[in-house]
């Protein structure tokens, strides 16, 4: 039963083999989807390309539902993996800071490593701006960031839980909204593009 | 032949295999799929090699670099990202993407698309740590086993994204 590492079910050596692999189809997934087109990714916040919210909202539900029914099935046991503790307060401030990042640079860290090294030269300058960016973080925790990264504290919180509706349902939920939203999306950007659209990614050769 | 590089995916499809991976992530190693894991890695490494005894002292790096442990390389965030450049190069190949670009709006000089990307590039490495993880560590991550930090970053980064749009549009459309 998984998972598998925790339990010491399989070793470090292949474990690590196994992130490479996993990876390996994760970043397939990513330039595939588009994703190393910055441009493409902009398009969420602007209508004209919602490549972004499909190609993720699809991703976390697959995983969403996957995991749940796992779990259900006894494939896996979601208590022993490393279940992420919720600090609100830095993660909502730290939110609003990324998503003005997303907005002024146009990636995430994942999908910059994936323009980086495919040749987007912009993508390599934000790859450069996120590793600064986290050594003025380090370098600052102390004197800065501690108190503040440490607030906020929740503990393992699921959110259906914290709901009081049952995971199946809320996974149930969001899955419903998704879907809509897919197709709502899509009447977006053809409205979008067809009353004025940008100039289109093809025309820039990207 | 036919040209492929304005050609994608079907974003369907892409999302599935990136959920199937993220599974298979969690089934296997316990965590889920991460991005800027990766460069807390590198930095913390890198910082290590210059300065040791500021590192062990240092809260934010102590528990990576104490002697006897591991090097923090040595980890599945490293690995799984070294795979992630590897499938970005042969889908990329695959398609006929490999080339030097800067990808950005025509209506932008390159100087100000650079200067952005750094700015953006910042945000993402603060915003990062201060916020336990970025899209893939804390949202996607989260969202797959119905994690409340996942839908809080959710919100506040979509949310965020929405908000300041409208101010940095002439970057974009």
């Amino acid at each position: 039963m998984g998972p598998l590492f925790p339990q010491e079910l399989i070793s470090e050596p292949v474990n690590l083999l196994i992130a490479f692999v996993i990876g390996t189809g994760f970043g397939i997934g990513l330039e595939a989807g588009g994703f190393t087109n910055t441009r493409k990714l902009a398009g969420v916040f602007y209508g004209y390309d919602f490549v972004v919210l499909k190609v993720f909202f699809t991703a976390a539900m697959t995983s969403a539902i996957g995991l749940f029914l796992m779990n259900n099935y006894g494939l896996i046991d979601i208590q022993l993996t490393f279940y992420p503790s919720t600090f609100w307060i830095p993660t909502l401030i730290a939110g609003l800071v990324m998503g003005l990042g997303f907005i002024v640079g146009g990636f995430c860290p994942g999908t910059s490593v994936c323009a980086a090294f495919t040749g987007k030269i912009d993508g390599m300058f934000f790859v450069g701006g996120v590793i600064l960016g986290i050594l003025g973080y380090s370098l600052s925790y102390d004197k800065i960031f501690k108190s503040l990264h440490l607030s906020g504290g929740m503990g393992k919180v699921n959110i259906a839980d914290f709901l009081g509706i049952s995971n199946g349902l809320f996974i149930f939920i969001v899955t419903v909204v998704a879907v809509v939203a897919f197709v709502i999306v899509t009447k977006i950007q053809k409205k979008v593009n067809s009353k004025d659209p940008v100039p289109a990614i093809e025309e820039l050769g990207l | 032949m036919e040209n492929k590089r304005n050609k994608y995916m079907n974003p369907y499809l892409a999302g599935f295999l990136i959920g199937l991976m993220m599974i298979f992530a969690y089934y296997y190693a316990g965590e889920g799929l991460g991005g800027s894991g990766a460069f807390k890695k590198v930095v913390i490494s890198g910082v290590d090699a210059v300065n040791h005894d500021y590192a062990k002292n240092a809260t934010y790096f102590a528990s990576s670099v104490q002697e006897g442990s591991s090097s923090p390389l040595n980890s599945w965030l490293i690995f799984e990202v070294l795979g992630v450049i590897v499938g970005a190069i042969i889908s990329a190949a695959y398609f006929g993407r490999l080339t030097f670009k800067i990808g950005k709006s025509p209506n932008i000089t390159n100087k100000t698309r650079i200067i952005a990307a750094i700015a953006g590039g910042l945000l993402w490495g603060v915003g990062s740590q201060l916020g336990r993880g970025c899209t893939s560590g804390l949202i996607m991550s989260g969202m797959a086993v119905n994690a409340f930090s996942g839908y809080v970053g959710l919100a506040a980064v979509f949310g965020g994204g929405y908000l300041f749009a409208y101010f940095f549009r002439k970057l974009w459309i």
